[in-house]
């Protein structure tokens, strides 16, 4: 999604009607959805298998009371965050080299296609045999999130307007300040996207890890009560799970907010509000 | 004439020369580095191209590989069926829009590898499992790509189809060709999506699969075969990506040259 179409489904969006009765229509979706699925499973499923609704908001509500899911949201979202900062930190830095030496970009462009749709969970069994759980989470983490901050950064760098370029040449901005002035705020707005995506992305693998090789977190706490039969309380983890991922989504659109408050898709949201 | 052709060959040959030049030096350079190594978790490429034969180019192919690669391909197909089928009615209706509002953003944020114990409870150890978990996965990011971009389909465009009094399905047919670029952008994340809730489920539940042969190796710590293994898979995941753009630029063409957007540097 590119800001320009976002700024125009949100123009189409209002048109469409009021926020109001967006929410409203909103929450009638979602009565409908927990209804059916209430419906569904009491007449199709055992409820040992798979829990109605009635029984799996009443555990989520007890868990959300218990340090161990606080302890374990706690884990994995700290894995997403050291896995985010490194990819960010990693995609910049590489992107920037890669992308503003021409010869660089030439010589490396194949390498970067063939590396970056290399599943990173392909890491799972070499690094097992030499690193720890929650370390090779952490780069699952990094790797994933790095291709997409390093495809960005090039995207964006691609985007730079040369007459910008020419413009700071004729004005004598050094290389450095054409960077300040010119490249990176051409970048930004990508970087924006890229910290959009790679938060859930972030969140996905974290719990993979868990999953996976029992890393501490919320998809080993997932799996273990799957493998001790606490179906309910597991369901109740998934839908908590979700709940952290919305949580994340949110910080991350605030974030992009804030970074770009200059930059005209943010502006006109703002301001036809 | 003739030294046009002369500077075409010459043009390709650095263009190949460009493309193959890192690959084929860090490949070298594994290899020359590695040859003398006694490290049992890193064995020398030599031993590791060596286990790739005697491995993958068995019968292990038709029991491991072949599978995993069926349940990838319906998983994904299904996605892709229910994704652009729901997203088109998400994307064209705004009641229908704003009633899944809230729940397709739930589904879009909770991370596909989840589903897996989900469905194991549900539906239990099984083909229809993985498969269900794989198109599970994947279906999202078609879904909202497809309702994206039949929104923001030009305005133009339908008021043009109108006037001339088109009948419905050419115009469905319309909106869906205009979303195209979008679906496809879905599409290519989703192919990423399903190949590792593949491998993750393989993991997770399986008795075959590619996901599981590697684990497999590593638990018997046959090392050069589950590097053999990580290779495949990375292969895979490369080699679906080149299908899949190959299939996009064709499909693509009318609108590279609509727009005159070119994806490649």
């Amino acid at each position: 999604m590119t800001t320009s179409s976002r700024a125009q489904a949100h123009a189409r969006g209002l048109a469409g009607g009021g926020i109001a009765s967006r929410r409203i229509l909103g929450i009638i979706g979602l009565l409908l959805a927990a209804v059916s699925y209430e419906a569904v499973t009491r007449a199709f499923f055992s409820p040992l298998h798979v829990p109605p609704l009635s029984a799996i908001l009443p555990r989520a509500a007890e868990l959300l009371t218990e340090a161990r899911f606080w302890t374990a949201t706690g884990r994995t979202l700290l894995v997403a965050a050291v896995g985010l900062l490194i990819a960010l930190v990693a995609g910049v830095v590489v992107g920037f080299a890669v992308g503003s030496v021409r010869w660089l970009l030439r010589v490396t462009s194949s390498t970067l296609d063939f590396l970056r749709p290399v599943p990173s969970i392909v890491l799972i069994p070499v690094l097992v045999l030499v690193l720890d759980v929650a370390q090779i989470t952490v780069l699952l983490v990094a790797v994933s999130c790095f291709w997409i901050v390093l495809f960005q950064v090039l995207y964006g760098l691609r985007d730079v307007d040369q007459v910008a370029v020419d413009t700071a040449r004729t004005i004598r901005l050094g290389r450095l300040g054409r960077i300040v002035h010119v490249t990176w705020p051409t970048v930004l707005p990508y970087l924006g996207t890229a910290l959009r995506l790679i938060v859930s992305v972030a969140l996905a693998l974290a719990v993979t890890g868990g999953l996976v090789m029992g890393a501490a977190g919320l998809g080993e706490l997932i799996w273990s009560s799957q493998e001790s039969g606490e179906f309910t309380g597991m369901y109740a983890l998934v839908l908590l799970t979700g709940g952290v991922g919305i949580a994340l989504d949110m910080a991350a659109r605030l974030a992009e907010r804030r970074l770009l408050h200059w930059h005209v898709a943010t502006r006109r949201e703002v301001a036809v509000r | 004439m003739k030294t046009s052709v002369v500077v075409g060959l010459n043009r390709g040959a650095r263009a190949a020369g460009l493309a193959l030049g890192l690959p084929v030096v860090l490949f070298t350079g594994w290899w020359v580095l590695s040859a003398d190594s006694t490290n049992i978790f890193l064995p020398p490429l030599s031993r590791i191209v060596e286990a790739f034969g005697q491995v993958w180019l068995s019968d292990v192919f038709f029991r491991d590989v072949l599978p995993s690669l069926r349940r990838l391909a319906v998983g994904y197909a299904a996605a892709l069926l229910v994704g652009v089928g729901v997203g088109y009615l998400v994307g064209r209706w705004s009641v229908v829009r704003e009633l899944t509002g809230p729940i397709l953003a739930y589904f879009r944020v909770l991370p596909a590898p989840v589903l897996i114990p989900v469905l194991l409870v549900a539906v239990g150890i099984g083909d229809a499992t993985k498969l269900i978990v794989i198109a599970a996965g994947a279906v999202w990011p078609i879904l909202l790509n497809t309702a994206d971009g039949v929104r923001a389909v030009d305005d133009v465009q339908l008021d043009t189809a109108a006037a001339y009094r088109l009948r419905s399905w050419t115009r469905h047919g319309l909106i869906l060709r205009a979303a195209t670029p979008q679906v496809f952008a879905g599409a290519r994340q989703a192919l990423g999506i399903s190949l590792i809730v593949m491998v993750v489920s393989e993991m997770l539940m399986s008795t075959d699969g590619l996901g599981f042969t590697v684990i497999r190796f590593q638990r018997t710590f046959a090392i050069p075969q589950m590097w053999s293994g990580v290779l495949l898979l990375g292969l895979l995941g490369f080699g679906l990506a080149k299908i899949f753009e190959l299939i996009e630029r064709r499909a693509l063409r009318w609108h590279r040259g609509a727009t005159g957007r070119e994806e490649s540097w």
